[in-house]
């Protein structure tokens, strides 16, 4: 499925909000969370995240795994936070209301 | 991390990226091994999942925000590249850049120095001089000194107010005796301009009146000539014009008015007689206007009091007003047109460098079509490409633009140098970061200006099509731009060469002009008397009939004659006349140039007389005043009929009316060019001999000598420096000219323009043809097959040769109609700046329309022949 323009830095939002996390955990959640639902290509994933790091939403660090190797784990920062609670919020009304619309216009089908 | 970080720490940045990738590669990979997959298989999925890495790559980076700046140094070194990769290109391209913006930023630091720069005066935007007019005869700058004191008195708007003229005399004592150009000013003049003196004090009040004691202010430069700047010259004596002086004050280095002046006294001691005549105006006012006072203000406060004058003074007022000026229009006067013009045609010759260039970016531009096909093909976007190209024409038109600036460091003190007659203010003309400022724009500018085409066509069309037919099939556009280049050359090289040819004409009309003078061998010189013989009017009189004498004892002089004002020389005394005994209405009263000469003057000058007789040695003292005039007075007061024996009347002169005695040809006073537009064009002489005693002390100080010799001029001037030194050797020549050099000079300005347009005309001309050179070799090159195929199907040599030349010779065509246009309009704007200059003739189109289609023809031909002796087989096997 093809993602909505800004969707894909909604979900990355939500999955780093949930902890310090490394890009593949990133990928390999969302697509767990989202039943393979949403299939981005990968890589695709990282140039997300770097402009969400340069717009000063996310912050990184270089950690350990616990597999013992270095990775860059991402976080999201006070900004990300109030960012994703807006959009969170906004996004959700949207939803509520397209729903609403497509209800009306099924029932009026019948 | 800001950008900067960012930027600076690329290297890092990237290793980061490339770490974290592969990172999510292997754990991938990882995972997927661990669920059994095979090695092999496991990094292959990983991949596939992941997608293109490079791709990824360059998106993490754009994210990154410093793109731009990468990507424009990248752009900068790769120009760099290849620009070292095409010397001769480059060459071509830099040199025709740095030429065209060179002449550019000289002609803007001319005009930043010397009129856009604010003077070196305290709220210099504050400072306005005041001038009178007249219905008739337009403005004037002349005050005389009451009106100055009434109007100094009367306003509220302009205070402080100020008053200066010309003087000059000989000082002497301590040192030796020598000539020096002097001011008499007012004492508000110092404070009025704003500026403090470095030693010593201005002028006070009270020492500006009749009878105070005498004063004197040093220059900067004489005080560090004569007195090695030493402070101790500050209240001792110094003698000037034969009086003592005490030194009160130093003026600032470069203090000027309007000439460079040695020594300033106090306006108010001056003796002169006219200082107490209404008639007399002298005097230059300069004021200050008071805090919220707009010029237009002062101009309604000045018309009231003017009108007040004219109720109370109607003989001297009558009709006359009274303007102010910003100063600093004053001072640059006349030069402000011809540097804007100059300005204008180095900007086409600019324009035409651009073009050219232009044109040579885009031959490489389609050269290189397939390269950035592949780039496109590689994934750069449109404006990336775009960027790319201007990149490399900015960093063509900086260091243009750089090559420029030298070229106008090293180039500016010999323009200024050249200027003819003294540039005002030109000591401000200097390359500064204002200069360096409209350089950089200037580059910026035409850089933009020639990438723009170029840069415009890179993003590929028929991407595919382009990658795979190579340039050779795209080629329509681009010959169409390429035309519309060579005709926009030719259209400016025409307004340039035609403008030259109209300089030129106009220089060849007006040296032909005569001058009413027989300028061969005749030297003018002013005469200091010795201040031992300023005493009496009698001791003034045998000491000129002494010079006189003297100086026909000098062997190689023919005849000598002293005079008032010379002619092409500034200097003029304006008389008003009538011809009737009843005055015209004041502001009516046409005016003739009065010179005071001896009897020789008509020989020395070689004017020829009309009718009557000129000035002899009977005209004296004691006998009946008369004059001569010229042609121009003799028809505008008696028409054409006979004028000896009839009256004038000229009070300026005597109240009662003067006798008329003899006609003479016109002489061309004001210079051979300007005569024509003067105001005062009529002209009288009188005798100096009948110069009443009063007034000799003041015509002693301004007397010429001039002297007719039968050597050549200039090798009689030292014998008659050494004949007229005078018992006490204290009498000096200085300004020595030779008349033909002035006549010469009077055409200067013109002769100077077309020295300039002439340069810039074959220097447009030269660009014009390569221009047109290159774009056709390169035409006729990439349509070598073609002509193949012609040649093979039967046309001959000359067929090939006209099929280009019949294409050079349609953009030549439009390129002179439309320049010819320009040109017109050119025409124009000269007719209105430059003195004694006709509208375009036809001839001068006949004459330079031909050298450039010529030119353009043989720069043609070249490739034309080149096309003409292709080998079809070879051309054919090229496709």
């Amino acid at each position: 499925m093809d993602l909505p323009q800004g969707t894909l830095d909604l979900l990355i939002m939500q999955v780093v909000a949930l902890g310090p996390v490394h890009g593949y955990a990133i990928a390999q959640r969302l697509q767990q969370v989202s039943r393979d639902v949403v299939q981005v290509p990968q890589g695709s994933l990282y140039p997300a995240l770097h402009r969400l790091e340069n717009r000063g939403l996310l912050a990184a660090d270089w950690k350990e795994t616990e597999t013992g190797r270095e990775a860059k784990f991402y976080r999201l920062t006070r900004k990300g936070r109030m960012q994703l609670e807006a959009e969170t919020e906004s996004w959700r009304r949207l939803a509520e209301a397209v729903g609403l619309v497509l209800k009306m216009s099924a029932g009026g089908a019948e | 991390m800001n950008w900067w970080h960012r930027l600076m720490r690329k290297e890092q940045m990237d290793e980061q990226l490339e770490k974290e990738l592969r990172f999510h590669l292997e754990q991938h990979t990882a995972d997927l091994t661990a669920r059994g997959m095979n090695p092999e298989e496991a990094r292959r999925q990983a991949r596939l999942a992941f997608g293109g890495p490079e791709r990824v790559k360059e998106q993490c980076r754009d994210a990154r925000g410093t793109r731009w700046l990468e990507d424009l140094w990248q752009d900068f070194r790769y120009a760099l590249r290849t620009l070292k990769q095409r010397p001769g290109f480059a060459a071509v391209a830099l040199l025709t850049l740095g030429l065209g913006i060179g002449a550019t930023t000289v002609m803007f630091t001319v005009i930043n120095g010397v009129v856009l720069k604010p003077l070196p005066y305290a709220k210099p935007d504050r400072l306005v001089t005041v001038h009178g007019h007249t219905e008739k005869y337009g403005e004037q700058w002349g005050f005389s000194y009451l009106e100055f004191l009434d109007c100094q008195r009367q306003s509220r708007s302009l205070r402080p107010m100020a008053a200066w003229t010309y003087s000059g005399a000989t000082l002497s004592e301590p040192g030796e005796a020598e000539y020096v150009d002097g001011r008499q000013i007012s004492s508000e003049l110092f404070s009025v301009l704003g500026i403090s003196l470095p030693q010593g004090r201005a002028f006070l009040a009270e020492e500006d009146r009749p009878g105070a004691l005498p004063v004197i202010i040093l220059s900067y430069g004489l005080w560090q000539r004569r007195y090695a700047r030493s402070p101790a010259i500050i209240g001792k004596p110094i003698v000037f014009d034969g009086k003592p002086y005490t030194v009160v004050g130093i003026a600032p280095a470069g203090f000027r008015l309007d000439t460079d002046a040695d020594v300033f006294t106090p306006l108010g001691q001056s003796t002169r007689p006219q200082m107490q005549n209404r008639g007399a105006r002298f005097i230059h006012v300069v004021a200050r206007l008071q805090p919220a006072v707009t010029v237009i203000q002062a101009d309604t406060e000045l018309s009231l009091i003017a009108r007040r004058m004219a109720e109370q003074y109607p003989k001297f007022n009558e009709g006359r007003g009274l303007v102010a000026h910003p100063l600093q229009q004053e001072i640059v006067g006349d030069v402000r047109p011809t540097l804007w013009l100059l300005l204008g045609a180095v900007g086409l010759v600019l324009l035409i460098a651009c073009v050219n260039v232009a044109s040579l970016l885009l031959v490489r531009a389609v050269t290189r079509e397939r390269e950035l096909a592949m780039r496109v093909a590689l994934g750069a976007g449109r404006g990336r490409l775009v960027r790319q190209c201007l990149t490399e024409s900015a960093v063509l038109g900086l260091s243009g633009g750089l090559l420029g600036v030298l070229l106008a460091a090293i180039g500016i003190r010999p323009f200024v140098v050249f200027w003819p007659g003294s540039l005002p203010r030109a000591e401000e003309v200097q390359v500064d970061w204002h200069v360096v400022l409209f350089a950089l724009a200037a580059s910026l500018a035409s850089g933009l200006l020639f990438g723009l085409a170029p840069a415009l066509r890179a993003p590929a069309r028929e991407l595919e099509q382009t990658l795979r037919s190579g340039a050779r099939t795209v080629m329509g556009n681009s010959r169409r731009m390429h035309s519309g280049f060579v005709i926009a050359e030719i259209a400016l090289a025409v307004v340039l060469l035609v403008s030259a040819g109209m300089l030129g004409q106009t220089i060849v009309r007006l040296s032909s002009l005569d001058p009413g003078i027989d300028t061969h061998n005749v030297v003018t010189t002013r005469i200091a008397l010795s201040p031992t013989n300023l005493a009496t009017a009698g001791q003034m009189r045998a000491a000129w009939q002494d010079i006189l004498d003297r100086a026909r004892r000098v062997p190689g002089v023919q005849s000598a004659a002293l005079t008032d004002i010379i002619p092409m020389r500034v200097g003029e005394n304006s008389l008003g006349y009538w011809a009737t005994p009843d005055p015209p209405p004041q502001d009516q009263v046409p005016l003739a140039l009065a010179s005071c000469v001896t009897p020789d003057y008509l020989k020395v000058m070689g004017i020829p007389l009309r009718s009557g007789r000129f000035i002899n040695e009977q005209d004296r003292i004691g006998r009946d005043l008369v004059v001569v005039i010229d042609d121009n007075l003799a028809q505008h007061a008696f028409g054409g009929n006979q004028a000896v024996g009839k009256r004038l009347w000229i009070p300026g002169m005597s109240p009662s009316p003067v006798q008329v005695v003899g006609v003479v040809g016109h002489v061309r006073h004001w210079g051979l060019a300007a005569d024509d537009q003067s105001r005062v064009r009529d002209q009288i002489y009188y005798s100096f001999a009948q110069v009443p005693d009063p007034l000799l002390r003041f015509f002693s100080s301004i007397m010429s000598m001039a002297v007719r010799s039968n050597i050549p001029p200039l090798n009689a001037v030292e014998p008659l420096r050494r004949e007229l030194r005078g018992a006490a050797g204290d009498q000096a020549l200085y300004d020595v000219h030779n008349m033909e050099q002035l006549v010469s000079d009077s055409l200067a300005r013109q002769r100077f323009l077309l020295l300039l347009f002439g340069i810039f005309a074959a220097l447009a001309l030269v660009l014009a043809c390569i221009g047109i050179y290159g774009v056709l070799a390169y035409l006729t090159s990439q349509r070598v097959p073609e002509f193949g195929v012609r040649m093979a199907l039967g046309a001959n040599a000359g067929d090939v040769m006209r099929l280009v030349m019949r294409q050079s010779v349609g953009m030549i065509f439009v390129g002179v109609i439309v320049g010819l246009g320009g040109a017109w309009a050119a025409g124009r704007v000269l007719t209105r700046l430059v003195e004694g200059m006709q509208s375009s003739q036809p001839a001068t189109f006949a004459i330079m329309i031909p050298v450039l289609v010529v030119a353009a023809l043989f720069a043609s031909f070249v490739p034309a022949r080149r096309a003409s002796r292709v080998d079809p087989v070879r051309a054919l096997r090229q496709e």
